[in-house]
């Protein structure tokens, strides 16, 4: 069976397993006088039992489908004539795909030498049984388990508190998925990142300010040797996330001001909708908005201006950025001041301040900590945005000050790097992964300062 | 007043003649006690008034919280409102510096006179009004700020003091008055909410005297309030009252004959008997206020 199907029969077994506990239970109850004389409800024994016969199947189930192509590969390999055995793991991993090609069928018999043959079906012989043996096992322990489940039902037996602490390791579990996947992505960042320190010399990677990672793909090629300087990066990244913030800081905190404390509740109910859409739109969208409408805008404006600008410039990527942003500032605004309490609102009005005063000096102080938080947050959205730059900011790394000018952010070259045909241990791919690490550092930073402070500011009011 | 005063309940009033007088069923009382729309027994009316309010109503969108209601506060008396809860005397006070203003819902109708200005006059200054009418809530509610700078918050922004030296001798004074200097004045630099709740009521109470208004409301001023700290808010409406006008809305009966002169009853919105403290508690004139103050409902 495949494991799909075989999931399905287990879930299905756990059924079984759930209604039989719950009968069991339920006629153990019955000569002692009803099931009050259980020492937990009947719908507990038969989760109990549902869950002896689910977990170690599912466990067990999880394990083989996670194993067996491996542990089938070597088989294969090792079962090879001895002429025939791969020296290298690149060697390897060819002879495999040629094999299972052939397993499949996508390559004739005759276009393979012999022995691949035999390997090809002895791999589809070996599938098969794994896939036999897989389900017996599976089923085996799903059914013995969940039997020794339900034989230990006793009206005595806690089944809510045995029930109610699974519950909670399979909570555990979850989040520790997404803590786990987390680290395994950190992880893997930071061995490619140190792979290419090994290339690349760490005080050039930092300090230096020139970024061309045009490296020859061939020994003979000719070609310029790579300059891998990411502080024009940096700086580009900075400039449009500060564009983007000087767009968003003041347009976000206003509205979210004028919502919270001015509008009406009818007003508000329109505007506030209507505000967050502009988080829902793809940033593609986006991008395009701004390659197309307002760059050209901004050049022919400042053209008009007698001032030189690029057709691709820092100003209308990160003023797009900004306007994207725009609902991340204002709703983490608007929410923090509205947990401002009414009560201070009131006394501030009844010693006869008016609105505007007592948004100043009594609301804005007590927010600001909530709103320096939500800003935080903005601004590490901001650094991690990639269609729009991709779009509209352009790729030379220009290290300028200028936002009339193009220049290109971490984000961009990333994706560039990685696109296309590329080589998996030259500098220039590897650089990306050294990018993408000092990003996320720069990020997980930001973000660290944001919910420490948002933190800080919940205690003040609790 | 002498021709309010001679009024007595309408025992036999025709029943359906006013929507209000209708009452629910479930609603507990003797069967013979009808409330007369605006026939308010007891002595509603002073000669010489503070706050001259007739036939004030409030409505928060169709619903009639304040029904007909005539009063006069008279100048430097301490008053109290008292009814069961829902019963509109909240409402009321907050017409008195329009704090119902916020609400959106809420309209004001009558003539409601401050000093023999209109309080809902179209061109009327709020900011001017709220620093005349001074208020102090049910929960203290000091901003999260310095104990300094709490009690200059009312006169800096209208500009009461020009020097730092005047600033800080309208601070102690406040904070005086409020029986708070000793316990504040080695840590007026220290954030406000890291107080007791009797004090910060009291630094409440010292931050609404520091624009010397003329009135201080009171909503259920001691209710978050432990009996020590409520004694010395007592204390202090005691004191206070040579020098302002008080209402103040309670829920304890005690409290209200401890220190108003005059005492209010509400019931269902309506302003049912006003007169003196002692009046009232020892021989109530409107059988809705005996079943009240003896508590038969509430």
């Amino acid at each position: 069976m495949q494991p799909a199907n075989l999931f399905l029969v287990t879930i299905v077994l756990v059924l079984v397993a759930y209604g039989l506990g719950y009968t069991r239970s339920r006629s153990l109850a019955m000569p002692l006088g009803g099931i009050r004389h259980l020492k937990s409800l009947p719908f507990y024994y038969g989760a109990r039992a549902a869950l002896w016969c689910g977990i170690p199947a599912l466990i067990v189930l999880a394990l083989w489908a996670m194993f067996q192509g491996k542990v089938i590969q070597l088989l294969v390999i090792g079962s090879l004539p001895p002429e025939m055995m791969p020296a290298s793991e690149g060697e390897a991993s060819l002879l495999l795909s040629k094999i299972s090609n052939v397993a499949s069928g996508a390559l004739p018999p005759g276009f393979a030498e012999p022995p691949v043959v035999e390997a090809a079906e002895r791999l589809t012989a070996l599938r098969q049984q794994s896939r036999w043996y897989m389900t017996v096992l599976v089923v085996a322990v799903a059914v013995l388990a969940g039997f020794f489940g339900w034989v230990r039902i006793r009206p005595r037996l806690n089944a809510r508190a045995q029930v109610e602490s699974t519950l909670k390791w399979i909570f555990f579990a979850c989040a520790a998925l997404a803590v786990l996947t987390t680290a395994g992505i950190i992880f893997s960042v930071a061995f490619e990142t140190i792979r290419f320190f090994g290339k690349v010399s760490f005080f050039e990677f930092f300090f230096g300010t020139s970024w061309s990672p045009q490296t020859a793909l061939r020994a003979d090629q000719v070609a310029a040797e790579g300059a891998f300087g990411m502080v024009p990066l940096f700086t580009g990244t900075l400039l449009i996330s500060a564009i983007a913030m000087l767009v968003a800081v003041p347009v976000g905190l206003l509205s979210a001001i004028y919502l919270s404390e001015y509008a009406s509740k009818r007003v508000r109910g329109v505007v506030k909708p209507l505000l967050e859409m502009l988080a829902g739109i793809p940033t593609v969208v986006y991008g395009f908005f701004a390659a197309l409408t307002v760059a050209p805008f901004i050049s022919n404006l400042a053209a008009s201006l007698g001032i030189d600008a690029s057709s691709q410039s820092a100003l209308a990527a990160g003023g797009v950025m900004g306007i994207m942003i725009i609902p991340f500032v204002s709703s983490l605004s608007d929410d923090v001041i509205n947990a401002v309490p009414q009560t201070l609102r009131d006394g501030s009005l009844a010693l006869g301040a008016t609105q505007s005063e007592t948004m100043k000096k009594v609301i804005f102080p007590a927010a600001l900590p909530g709103i320096m938080g939500g800003i935080l947050l903005a601004v590490s959205r901001a650094i991690g945005e990639t269609m729009i730059v991709v779009m509209a900011a352009g790729l030379a790394a220009n290290l300028t000050a200028n936002p009339l000018e193009s220049v290109t952010t971490v984000t961009v070259q990333i994706v560039t790097l990685l696109t296309g045909d590329q080589e998996f241990d030259s500098a220039k791919t590897l650089a990306a992964f050294a990018l993408g690490a000092m990003l996320f550092l720069a990020t997980l930073i930001l973000n660290v300062i944001a919910l420490h402070i948002v933190r800080k500011y919940r205690e003040q009011y609790d | 007043m002498s021709t309010m005063n001679t009024l007595k309940p309408a025992v036999d009033k025709e029943v359906g003649a006013s929507r209000d007088t209708v009452v629910p069923a479930h609603e507990e009382r003797p069967e013979s006690a009808v409330i007369e729309e605006a026939k308010t027994v007891g002595k509603p009316f002073s000669d010489d008034p503070k706050f001259k309010l007739r036939n004030v109503e409030v409505f928060y969108g169709q619903d009639r919280a304040i029904k007909n209601i005539s009063l006069d506060i008279a100048r430097n008396e301490v008053i109290a409102f008292i009814g069961p809860s829902g019963c509109g005397k909240s409402t009321f006070l907050r017409c008195l510096n329009r704090m119902n203003d916020s609400i959106d819902i809420c309209r004001v109708r009558g003539s409601l006179l401050l000093d023999d200005q209109n309080i809902y006059d179209s061109k009327r200054d709020v900011v001017e009004l709220r620093a005349r009418v001074g208020m102090v809530f049910q929960k203290p509610n000091p901003f999260p700020k310095s104990i300094y700078d709490n009690v200059a918050y009312g006169p800096r922004i209208h500009g009461l003091a020009n020097r730092k030296s005047d600033l800080d001798d309208i601070v102690e004074n406040s904070l005086r008055k409020a029986g708070l200097w000793d316990e504040a004045k080695d840590r007026l630099d220290a954030t406000a909410t890291g107080m007791s709740g009797g004090q910060q009521q009291r630094l409440c109470i010292a931050r609404a005297i520091a624009i010397s208004p003329e009135v201080i409301l009171m909503d259920e001023p001691c209710s978050a309030l432990d009996p020590i700290a409520t004694a010395k808010v007592e204390e202090l409406i005691a004191e206070m009252s040579e020098s302002y006008t008080i209402v103040i809305v309670t829920h304890s009966m005690q409290q209200a004959a401890r220190v108003s002169h005059r005492t209010a009853y509400f019931h269902l919105g309506h302003l049912v008997e006003v007169n003196e403290t002692n009046k009232v508690f020892t021989a109530p004139e409107h059988e809705l206020t005996e079943s009240y103050i003896t508590g038969r409902f509430g």
